[in-house]
Order: C-alpha cells, then sequence, then structure tokens
C-alpha cells in the first residue's frame, strides 16, 4: 500500500504557477528524495504533505486518507527542518516530548519514549540540556529524535543537513540512512545536494520548475537521464554535454567530434540507432559522463564499442581516487576521469578511450531525450 | 631609540586618559547637578533655603517636606497631599502597562507567524500610529470615551494610554519576532500545538528581553503623561504628573521650595524604580543570549 500519493497537485501564488501538476506515489518503507536547484517547488511541496501550506487543486493521501483539508496535526506526520527549528525555552527531553504531552499522553508513556528514542539516537547524555548548550550535529539529532517520539506514518525532512560542515554532513547523512533501514520508516527527504539524493534515496524525484522531470531510483536517474536538465543536475562532475552533428559512417549512425583538429567519429550504441537515424545531419547534444571517457589503463575486458583517441590536455585537477582532465571537444570544455597514477600534464595530447555503450543525445531545441 | 618610542606612546596614553575622564566627570557633574539641587533642597528647611545659596548643603536634614508633599500638602483647595494621586497614576499605569505589552505581543506574533492578506498594510497603518501627535486625538478620544461611558474614570485613562501604546507595543514585538525564525511555529503546528498554545509555550517564553523593553518604554511614557491626564481627568481622579503641577501652581501663603522639591521626586522616583530594576533584567536578558549564541 502507497503511504502517500500526491496526484495531480498545483499550487498558484496568484498567476504564478510555482507547481504544475504532481504525481507521486510513495510505497510504505520507501525513502524518496525531492532534489532540484532552489525555486523548484520542492519544499513548497514538502510544506504541502506537511499541510503547512494549503494545495491550489490536485489530492494529497497520506496512508489512504486523504488529507487536503486537515491540519498538520491531524496528518499523523512528522518533519525535521534545516534550522531545527528546537524549542529554544525547552530541555532536549521537553522538545522531544512537546507533541506527546500536547496529544495529551500519559506521563510515563511519554517517559518510556523520549527514553527509547534518547538511546537510539545516542543522545541521552544531553536529555537535560538546553539547545543553546548543543552542536549543530547535537542539534540536528535532538530535531531527529522529536519526529521519530511521534512514531508517525510519514517523515518528512527538509534539508536537514544543509547547516552542517561537511565531514558532519557525512556522518549524520550515513546515520539517517541506518535509522531508515533498522525503522523501515517512509520518508520523504527535500535536498539541493544531488550527492545526498544520491546516496539516501530509493527513488529520486527531480524537480525543475514546478514539474518533475524525472522520477526514479538513483542509478536510473544516473545512467538514464529522463532529459536535459536531469543530466545535467545529477552528477559530481556533471555530464559533459557537447553539441555535435549526426552523421553515419560504415552502416552506423553517430556524432563527429574534434578536438581542434581532426574530425572523428562516436558510434551510438545499438538501441539509439533508430532514434537518431532521423536527426542524420542536424546538430544534437551529445551527453557522456566523466568516467566514460578514461585512460588505457581503464579495468574492464576488450570491448568493441570504445574508441580511442589521442586528445590535447588543457588542465589536469588531481582529486586523489582520480585524476580529472580538461580537454577540448567541438570547443566545449569536456571533463575526462582517469586514473590517478596515469601520467597525464596540461598542455600535453593524452591517449584517452571513449566509452560509447552509455552515450546519450537530447533534442538541442525541446531538451527532451532522443531514444 | 625604541624605549624612548614606547615612553612616549605611554605618555599620551595617560594624557588621553586623564582628559578622557575629565570630560566625563564634568559631564557627570552637570547632569547630576539638577538632581543634587532637588534632593538638598528637599530636605532643607524654609529658613535654611531663604538664608542660603542654592547648592549649599543642608544645615540641618528634615524629612518634614517630605511628609507634607506625600499627606498635606494643598493642591487647590484640598489639602491632601499626593498620595491620593500617587495611586491614582499607579492603579492606571500598571494596567495600561501591563494590557499595552501583552495585547502588542500578540499583534506582533500575529503579524509575523500568521500573516494574512493584508497583514503588512496593517502593520504599516499601525506604524503610522507612532507618528501621530497627542493633540489630534484629543477631541475624538474625549468623544469615544464619552460614547463608551468612561469619560473621567481611572478605566478611562487606561483605555487611552493602551490604544495609544499599542502602536509602539506592537512595533516591538512585532520586530523581535521578526528573527524568530518561522520554522518554529511550523515544528510546533505539526507536534500539535494551536494558535494560543504556540504564543503561551513557545513565542512568549522567548520574549523576556522585548517585555523588558516594552514595559521600561510605556511605563516612563504613561508615568509622565501629562496631557491626556489633564484633559481626561479631574478632581480626586487625576494622575501625579497633573497633581503635581497644581501643587506647585497652588499660590496659597508662602513658596514651599523643599516641598515641591519633595513632591517632584516622589513624582519621579517609580520611572527611576522602574529603570534600576528593569534595566538589570534586560543586560541580563541580553548577555545570556549572547552567551547561549
Amino acid at each position: 500500500m502507497s503511504t502517500l500519493s500526491i496526484i495531480n497537485v498545483k499550487k498558484r501564488y496568484g498567476p504564478v504557477e510555482v507547481l504544475k501538476g504532481i504525481n507521486i506515489d510513495v510505497e510504505d518503507g520507501e525513502f524518496l528524495i525531492l532534489v532540484g536547484p532552489s525555486g523548484c517547488g520542492k519544499s513548497t511541496l514538502l510544506n504541502m504533505i506537511a499541510g503547512l501550506d494549503t494545495i491550489s487543486s490536485g489530492e494529497i493521501a497520506i496512508g489512504g486518507r486523504v488529507v487536503n483539508d486537515l491540519s498538520p496535526k491531524d496528518r499523523d506526520i512528522a518533519m525535521v527542518f534545516q534550522s531545527y527549528a528546537l524549542y529554544p525555552n525547552m530541555t532536549v527531553r521537553n522538545n522531544i516530548s512537546f507533541g506527546l504531552k500536547i496529544r495529551k499522553i500519559p506521563k510515563d508513556q511519554q517517559e518510556e519514549t523520549v527514553n527509547r528514542v534518547a538511546k537510539l539516537l545516542q543522545i541521552e547524555a544531553l536529555l537535560d540540556r538546553m539547545p543553546s548548550q548543543l552542536s549543530g550535529g547535537q542539534r540536528q539529532r535532538v530535531a531527529m529524535g522529536r519526529a521519530l517520539a511521534r512514531d508517525p506514518a510519514l517523515f518528512l525532512f527538509d534539508e536537514p543537513l544543509s547547516n552542517l560542515d561537511a565531514k558532519l554532513r557525512v556522518e549524520m547523512r550515513a546515520e539517517i540512512k541506518l535509522l531508515h533501514e533498522r525503522l523501515d520508516a517512509t520518508i520523504v527527504y527535500v535536498t539541493h545536494d544531488q550527492i545526498e539524493a544520491m546516496t539516501l534515496g530509493d527513488r529520486i524525484a527531480v524537480m525543475k520548475g514546478g514539474e518533475v522531470h524525472q522520477l526514479a531510483s538513483p542509478q536510473q536517474v544516473y545512467d538514464d537521464p529522463a532529459d536535459l536538465f536531469v543530466a545535467g543536475f545529477i552528477g559530481s562532475p556533471p555530464m559533459n554535454l557537447i553539441r555535435a552533428s549526426v552523421a553515419s559512417k560504415e552502416g552506423k549512425i553517430g556524432v563527429d567530434l574534434h578536438d581542434g583538429g581532426e574530425t572523428f567519429f562516436l558510434a551510438a550504441p545499438d538501441a539509439v540507432q533508430s532514434g537518431l537515424s532521423a536527426w542524420n545531419g542536424r546538430e544534437v547534444i551529445v551527453g557522456i559522463r566523466p568516467e566514460q571517457i578514461t585512460d588505457d589503463m581503464a579495468r574492464g575486458p576488450e570491448r568493441t564499442d570504445r574508441v580511442k583517441r589521442n586528445v590535447k590536455v588543457d588542465v589536469v585537477h588531481p582529486t586523489g581516487p582520480d585524476t580529472l582532465v580538461l580537454i577540448q571537444l567541438n570547443d566545449t570544455p569536456v571533463t575526462c576521469r582517469v586514473h590517478p597514477e596515469t601520467r597525464v600534464r596540461s598542455g600535453d595530447t593524452a591517449d584517452l578511450m571513449f566509452d560509447l555503450s552509455k552515450l546519450v543525445f537530447f533534442d538541442p531545441d525541446k531538451e527532451t531525450r532522443i531514444r | 631609540m625604541a624605549d624612548t618610542y614606547q615612553t612616549q606612546t605611554a605618555g599620551s596614553q595617560w594624557l588621553g586618559r586623564a582628559v578622557l575622564y575629565a570630560l566625563l566627570v564634568v559631564f557627570a557633574v552637570y547632569y547630576l547637578m539638577p538632581l543634587f539641587v532637588m534632593v538638598t533642597t528637599s530636605v532643607k528647611t524654609l529658613d535654611d533655603i531663604r538664608a542660603g545659596n542654592l547648592i549649599a548643603l543642608p544645615q540641618e536634614i528634615s524629612f518634614a517636606a517630605w511628609f507634607k508633599a506625600w499627606g498635606t500638602a494643598c493642591i487647590g483647595v484640598e489639602c491632601n497631599g499626593l498620595k491620593g494621586n500617587f495611586l491614582n497614576s499607579v492603579s492606571f499605569v500598571v494596567p495600561a502597562v501591563l494590557i499595552s505589552t501583552l495585547v502588542g505581543a500578540f499583534n506582533g506574533y500575529v503579524l509575523t507567524m500568521w500573516r494574512f492578506r493584508g497583514s503588512d498594510v496593517l502593520f504599516t497603518m499601525l506604524l503610522l500610529g507612532c507618528f501621530i501627535p497627542f493633540q489630534v486625538i484629543l477631541l475624538p478620544m474625549a468623544q469615544t470615551l464619552g460614547y463608551l461611558g468612561i469619560a473621567n474614570s481611572i478605566p478611562g485613562l487606561i483605555f487611552v494610554h493602551v490604544v495609544y501604546g499599542l502602536a509602539f507595543t506592537t512595533l516591538f514585538f512585532r520586530n523581535f519576532y521578526v528573527t524568530v525564525p518561522s520554522d518554529l511555529t511550523k515544528a510546533a503546528r505539526i507536534d500539535g500545538a494551536g494558535f494560543f498554545t504556540i504564543f503561551w509555550r513557545i513565542i512568549l517564553p522567548l520574549s523576556p528581553a522585548i517585555i523588558v523593553v516594552s514595559v521600561i518604554w510605556q511605563f516612563t511614557q504613561i508615568w509622565n503623561d501629562f496631557l491626556f491626564g489633564v484633559v481626561f481627568s479631574s478632581g480626586d481622579r487625576q494622575p501625579i504628573t497633573v497633581a503635581l503641577n497644581n501643587l506647585v501652581n497652588t499660590s496659597t501663603g508662602v513658596k514651599e521650595y523643599n516641598v515641591d522639591m519633595s513632591a517632584a521626586i516622589i513624582a519621579g522616583l517609580p520611572t527611576l524604580f522602574v529603570y534600576i530594576v528593569a534595566g538589570k533584567y534586560f543586560l541580563r536578558g541580553l548577555t545570556a543570549g549572547a552567551v547561549k549564541g
């Protein structure tokens, strides 16, 4: 049974439509990520699920019950905020039990819940402190504890890790994932950080301009982006998007590329051959991930869908696990990911291997995928 | 070389300090002088006042003038001193301060946490209320008080001061609550707290510092008010400021400067008291917030 279903939900502020018909179903125990650039409507959508904002049309159901007209407290949800939103005048204990107190849960039961949650999040030692005496990470734990105490049908997270420093963010990310697996909780999680989206989510809804561009598993979103926006948004460093003209060679459809010198041909994967043939002679946008342009030393067996080219290297960025190499293809800067032991120097040329099996193509005007 | 340089700076630093302290002392004396004259004059006898000069110390200290100002001095034809008017003032200032502060807090809460269509317009209009001169509202207010049947009464004065003070208290609280993250109310709503629960349990406990600001401001304004007092009350319902004026201007017999001075100090003491007591809490609130971060 789906815990949350969002059916054709729209939101207008005056003449401005900020959500243009959202349809999402979240299964029981699923971890759904809403990701997108700022202003894409992801937080608005979360607020509407929470009942903090009204919807203009459509339907939101939680646990099979339409909640359009229910106030936040009756929706069986709990929410974790970016700013933690701990009540500054209450101890950690009272922060966690506030919701229970309001709901007139018996005292001993409140205590039991607080202790259980505190143990789960390892904040037992902090229970009698004030929020102002806690560090950012501890506050975030307390905020999660407050949500957990309620044991709701649905957890909502609104960019909970954005205010933490990089190291703590990675730690808390792992912890949220662990917590989700242990509690089997249903979670809707808003973030603008695509790494958070990739690592945490069972499914990702990539949003922009009030629309869901793609709703799929992280790997699917990564390998098989629905359109140009998703391709450019997910991935770090992002997918290389190169304008190129479609040509055919030896009975295969593909694209012509050049690195300032001689033109070379990259054949499209078999699955796209027929789709791309309609574009023969016209310009498209080719998408290729940095790790698909790599060095000779690349692991894996010999394959026919690889092309080796000697190209001029502009800049080299060592990152540790990989070295990023910047080259120019069709006058567009292109990032390649090579093994750190490969000797590549700025200004030299290098032999790079193009993996053609995952090439994707986009309509340059409509920005849709060519399949 | 280095030594000379250092001595020089040390010397000029010392000189700078000396000038600074000298200036501060001069200004402190300048501002304390009137208070000094008032206090010394109030404990002098009339003979002493006539014999000595203004800043001379009293020959003997006598509190007779204080007792007279409090209990027996003549205001107009009645000779009961200021005590009745002092109590009058207390009886309308305290409720007026409390009501205007509480309603201001409530207004601020609604205007920041529960924005509605036109709430900004409403706030702007309330803000304009801060700039309306007292004189402008005298006639309409007199009519309103008559219509409500509370003209020339303590409730009437409370009403006038609450209405006039709301613009200021709302401004204070609204600007304070703007800095409170709205996520706090959202979290409380999800936790199941209602409109009033959030106000009492979450928002008001955050507000001691701004409450103190509002109380100091309102208390000083209302206690020191003369115009509303003189217009909207009469006889034994007059506040102390009006009574003080009448006492000083009552021209029967000799001019008793010591009684006048005592009366003036009595009239000023409560505001001084509020500053000293609440000011300490105010500072404490500020520093506590700073330490907590």
